[in-house]
């Protein structure tokens, strides 16, 4: 395990139990997929994968993948009661076992959609504590704590995109403290992900949409 | 990045005049922030732990399957008992974190949900019986979480990883080493009994029955609180672990690693496959 960035992700967080991976991480990580998404879904199909699958109702991991989608925190009581907040809410969740491949024991897909015609497929595994890592969105491979706010850059693989973000986001004072970038291929769409020290605001987002090549951007706060 | 040795640690401690005061002033550089504002978030997490013990102690919490609630009722109102009331204290309170965990309730994860009870269940007791001021149990929290941080970077906090001892064991050294802090023994102290606790726990493997975080999770809590306090005992009377905790935690991982994955979380060995383990999973 690496260092922990802070003494409070060893005392906390504070959170609803029963299970640090499979409760408050399992809610971090719907969170993350909410973020993703960029807004609350109407459908959600979740596959677990694994000890999620195997001994997930038991610690209301279901409950609290509904929570993470339903934009709660952590340690809010309403996630004993998430999947009947869900239904009022207007999202129909289904769950069902799935075998992910070779990945972390406590890993869950979720495919998001709403009427609008938006969908997105996210993966994310809890990894220990209540620490979890995105790996997936789409057909990118990406990892994304949820420790910091990160900026999600969907982009056309052309020269200048990474260096008119970085740009606008220096500009604006923004710290990189990690980045990733893939492609589909040579040319092609291409996923930028950016773990930033402090959040981007909506100006540098309106900005960094003038750019020609970007198609999306998405602000996940940390979660 | 938290201290990622106990060494750096004692070294800072030196320089900051305690465990505490160091993991503060490395918690507030590395967020930016200010003494007082980690201060303050440390003070929310004892309201919140000593809310737990509240709540676990009227009996009310029982978890989803019922298999778990109402002990830790029991412990404190047959008090006092043979061994003190410290002890009797902590062995409660932990209990009554553990089952407001297994009732998805709030608690502070320390390092875990499933090990939540150990610490506040030490923390509070010592902290009630030497009278400390309300910012040294603060410092003291900072103290565990630093230590916690330390066995994070060497071995693992996990149950899935290393087994319950990288969880009720890390709780327990987590829970020493303050309670050293607030007992007023020096930061040496603190890293022996560390040590003495982690050494009583090494090998403890997760077996949930059921792979539920109810049995034996719950008694656990209160059985590694019993251990944190027999290494305070012992390192305030002055006993030395001959190994230093850095090599200690180390061991532990290694151990962790060693241990089959039957014993990690997975509920496929020790309590969770007795006959008995097995029937209660059923219902």
């Amino acid at each position: 395990m690496p260092h922990q960035r802070s003494l409070f992700d060893v005392v906390g967080p504070i959170m609803i139990g029963p299970s640090s991976s499979h409760t408050a991480g399992a809610v971090r990580l719907g969170a993350l997929a909410r973020a993703v998404f960029g807004g609350q879904p109407t459908v959600a199909d979740i596959e677990l994968h694994g000890s999620f699958a195997s001994t997930g109702p038991g610690h209301g991991t279901d409950l609290a993948l509904a929570a993470g989608l339903l934009g709660m925190a952590l340690d809010d009581p309403r996630i004993r009661t998430a999947l009947a907040l869900a239904a009022d809410a207007g999202m129909t969740i289904t769950l069902c076992e799935s075998d992910l491949g070779e990945v972390h024991p406590n890993t869950a897909r979720l495919t998001l959609s709403d009427a609008d015609g938006n969908a997105t497929t996210v993966q994310g595994s809890s990894v220990g504590g209540a620490a979890v890592v995105l790996s997936r969105i789409g057909d990118f491979d990406v990892s994304i704590s949820g420790e910091l706010p990160v900026l999600i850059v969907e982009h056309h693989d052309e020269p200048g995109v990474i260096a008119a973000v970085s740009a606008l986001l220096a500009a604006h004072g923004v710290n990189v403290a990690s980045m990733e970038v893939s492609r589909e291929m040579r040319g092609a769409q291409a996923l930028m992900v950016l773990e930033t020290d402090q959040p981007v605001g909506d100006g540098t987002v309106a900005e960094m949409a003038e750019v020609p090549a970007v198609t999306s951007i998405r602000v996940v706060p940390a979660v | 990045m938290a201290y990622g040795t106990f060494v750096e640690l004692l070294v800072a401690a030196a320089e900051h005049g305690s465990l505490g005061e160091a993991a503060v002033a490395r918690e507030a550089a590395e967020q930016g922030t200010t003494r007082e504002a980690v201060i303050r978030r440390l003070d929310e997490a004892l309201a919140v732990m000593e809310e737990a013990v509240a709540e676990g102690l009227t009996g009310s919490a029982r978890s989803r399957s019922g298999l778990t609630g109402g002990d830790a009722r029991r412990v404190a109102t047959s008090a006092p008992g043979l061994a003190g009331a410290p002890f009797d204290e902590a062995i409660a309170a932990a209990l009554a974190v553990a089952e407001v965990n297994a009732a998805m309730g709030r608690v502070v994860a320390a390092p875990t949900g499933g090990a939540s009870g150990v610490l506040p269940g030490v923390l509070l007791a010592v902290a009630r019986q030497v009278a400390a001021p309300r910012e040294s149990v603060a410092l003291a929290l900072a103290t565990a979480g630093a230590v916690g941080a330390v066995i994070a970077a060497r071995a693992a906090l996990s149950g899935a990883a290393a087994g319950c001892q990288a969880e009720i064991g890390s709780g327990a050294a987590m829970a020493a080493a303050a309670a050293v802090e607030l007992a007023g023994g020096s930061p040496q102290q603190a890293g022996h009994a560390a040590s003495l606790a982690l050494q009583g726990l090494l090998g403890l493997v997760c077996d949930p029955v059921a792979g539920l975080v109810e049995v034996p999770c719950v008694v656990r809590n209160a059985t590694g609180a019993a251990v944190a306090l027999a290494a305070t005992e012992m390192a305030m009377a002055g006993v030395e672990f001959p190994i230093p905790f850095d090599e200690v935690a180390l061991a532990m991982g290694s151990v962790g690693r060693s241990l089959p994955p039957s014993l990690r979380e997975t509920a496929l060995g020790g309590l969770a496959v007795t006959p008995t383990g097995k029937r209660l999973g059923l219902r």
